[in-house]
């Protein structure tokens, strides 16, 4: 037996779970709340003696974690263009596992120098301008940062031709030159940039939020949790040496605040008769809904579906149902346990993965032009995606999970909306994504085959 | 970074026609152009957003739908608003409807603001001697 602990710092619960590297299974999983104002491993002890109860004494030969504890990783980025490299950006701290707090485009005025320093992000991108394209406004965004109070460092990720120059200009902060986001016109280039973005997470930013603490019981890879998840679902859809992947997917993680939405797949145009429009997007997507999720956000999913969706899925009144809401929203730790609100959960739940995965996905447009009907499509074309991967508390505790899954499928009313027209669905019961997503370093087929194994099939949909 | 000269090229509209945009991407490129080629159904904020990253030099719109006049109104002042002010705009194709007089269609689209509106069956030669001298490209 070859015991290896992983554990997740959550902003609310340490996760911790336990697997047996040799035979290749889960030996139990454990939660308790994160002590991160205090020791960050009192938490952890807490929750190692909860697993403890489950599993019996084990002995691990490695640990490993990953955290969104203390905000998680905070970011704020600034391109040129919205669509283009303030797009680009945008893709490039979301893919690093970062939470977005505001991308800006084109100049930064006096306003967004206040905001950022109020906002004290962790991580600055500044990006901006193709290789050889447009370096005034970089320049002038970095003679703006120069000027912004804070100790947070500066990823310059913009035009090369201005990069040392930016660098020059930020010499009173810690800067880190990176490819260029965006060197072609539309030729996306984000993967430099994250791994940069990691390794400043771990240098920096793990000991600024009191992880390091942690990190003397740890053998490695702090990453943060939802970088963890990216590469639980690349593994899961890709497979590794020796084992088959499941094949492209959606995976939907509905929290309390946020809903957040990966997707493996290439979705680029099917036939001849599409035109792809704007920036091409990552194989490895993810979107993060920052005003769609179950508590702190739960306004956000009424007013994006409308309270009537909320009562049709629920049964409820719309009167009701928007005395319910207000209480959740002013209760954030409220349980479903009553039928009234278990019902509504679920409204709730299928409208956030209906709402998050339709932002996700790409859409395509009708253009009647001289050479008869041709489609324009934006963003990733996921039809053809048949497995979907959904997890997060709303969903991994109800029985109705499938039911609620099934809301990341098309809609047959809307099919302008690129969404997977038949899929399978599994749900993560024991909430072991993010530990997989840490093991798949160091040992990718045992955690590939304990994925397969424990997430269980709730049958397909169309 | 090379001192070449930036062009935006593409066909604009509910247009096509790819074959025609690939040529002249070769050609440019061949004749010593930095060339972003947007390819068909480009609208007037792809091409404008695609020169304020790159800092292009000249936005060369193609069309050969008939439909070029329509499509391109207003473009001139897109650019001037997007802070692009004074860059070098051309248009070339089959850019209006039947058999008009050419002296008056070329009248009209530098009323719109373009620089240069080239007939049709005009060869991508014709247009890189226009640009070069626009650009003050040495031979």
């Amino acid at each position: 037996m070859k015991p290896v602990l992983l554990i997740d710092f959550g902003s609310t619960y340490t996760k911790v779970t336990a697997v047996d590297a040799d035979a290749g299974e889960l030996l139990g999983t454990a939660a308790a709340y994160t002590t991160v104002q205090t020791d960050i491993n009192d938490g952890l002890e807490n929750a190692l003696a909860l697993l403890r109860e489950k599993t019996g004494p084990l002995e691990f030969c490695e640990r490993y974690a990953c955290s969104s504890a203390a905000g998680g990783l905070r970011m704020m980025a600034c391109g040129l263009v919205p669509e283009l490299t303030a797009a680009a950006a945008r893709q490039a701290s979301l893919g690093a596992g970062a939470k977005v707090i505001k991308v800006y485009s084109f100049q930064l005025n006096e306003d967004d120098a206040e905001e950022i320093a109020a906002q004290k992000p962790d991580i600055f991108l500044l990006a901006g301008g193709t290789d050889g394209g447009n370096t005034e406004v970089i320049l002038h965004n970095a003679r703006v940062l120069a000027g912004v109070g804070g100790e947070f460092p500066v990823i310059i990720a913009g035009n090369r031709t201005a990069a040392r120059q930016c660098q020059r200009i930020l010499e009173n902060r810690q800067t880190f030159v990176c490819e260029n986001v965006m060197p072609r016109f539309g030729t996306l280039n984000i993967e430099p940039t994250q791994a940069r973005i990691r390794e400043v997470f771990l240098d920096r930013i793990v000991k600024a939020k009191g992880l390091s603490r942690a990190s003397e019981l740890i053998s490695g890879i702090m990453m943060p949790t939802p970088s963890a998840m990216m590469e639980a679902m690349q593994l899961l859809a890709e497979g590794c040496e020796g084992e088959k992947g499941i094949g492209d997917l959606v995976a939907v993680d509905v929290g309390g605040a946020t809903t957040d939405v990966y997707s493996i797949a290439d979705g680029m145009p099917r036939g001849m008769q599409t035109v792809y429009k704007g920036l091409p997007e990552p194989y490895v997507k993810r979107t993060v809904e920052g005003d769609i999720g179950m508590r702190y956000s739960i306004h956000g999913i009424v007013q994006a579906a409308g309270l009537a969706r909320v009562s049709q899925l629920s049964g409820l009144s719309e009167q009701r149902a928007a005395e319910l809401v207000d209480r959740l929203a002013q209760f954030t730790d409220t349980l479903p346990d009553t039928d009234e609100l278990a019902r509504l959960d679920f409204a709730l739940a299928s409208l956030a993965v209906e709402t998050a995965v339709t932002r996700h996905a790409g859409v395509m447009e009708e253009a009647y032009t001289m050479m008869g009907l041709t489609y324009v499509q934006t963003g990733k074309d996921l039809r053809d995606v048949r497995q979907i991967v959904v997890t997060g508390g709303s969903l991994i505790h109800t029985p109705r999970a499938k039911e609620i899954a099934a809301h990341a499928m098309q809609n047959p009313q809307k099919p302008m909306n690129l969404l997977p027209q038949k899929a399978k669905i599994r749900v993560d019961r024991r909430y072991i994504l993010a530990a997989m997503g840490l093991l798949s370093r160091t040992a990718p087929q045992t955690a590939l085959r304990i994925m397969k194994k424990e997430l269980t099939s709730d049958g397909s949909a169309e | 970074m090379s001192n070449k000269k930036k062009l935006v090229i593409g066909v604009i509209g509910a247009d096509v026609h790819a074959v025609g945009i690939q040529i002249l991407y070769h050609a440019f490129q061949d004749a010593g152009f930095d060339v972003t080629n947007l390819g068909v159904m480009v609208s007037q904020e792809e091409y404008i957003a695609a020169a304020i990253e790159t800092n292009a030099d000249a936005i060369v719109v193609s069309s050969l739908y008939g439909q070029g006049e329509l499509d391109c109104r207003g473009m001139r002042e897109k650019c001037d608003e997007a802070g692009l002010k004074g860059i070098l705009l051309y248009v070339g194709g089959n850019i209006v409807i039947g058999k008009q007089d050419f002296a008056d269609v070329e009248k009209r689209f530098k009323a719109m603001g373009f620089d240069r509106a080239f007939p049709p069956g005009t060869l991508p030669e014709t247009t890189i001697k226009a640009l070069k001298e626009d650009l003050k490209v040495e031979d």
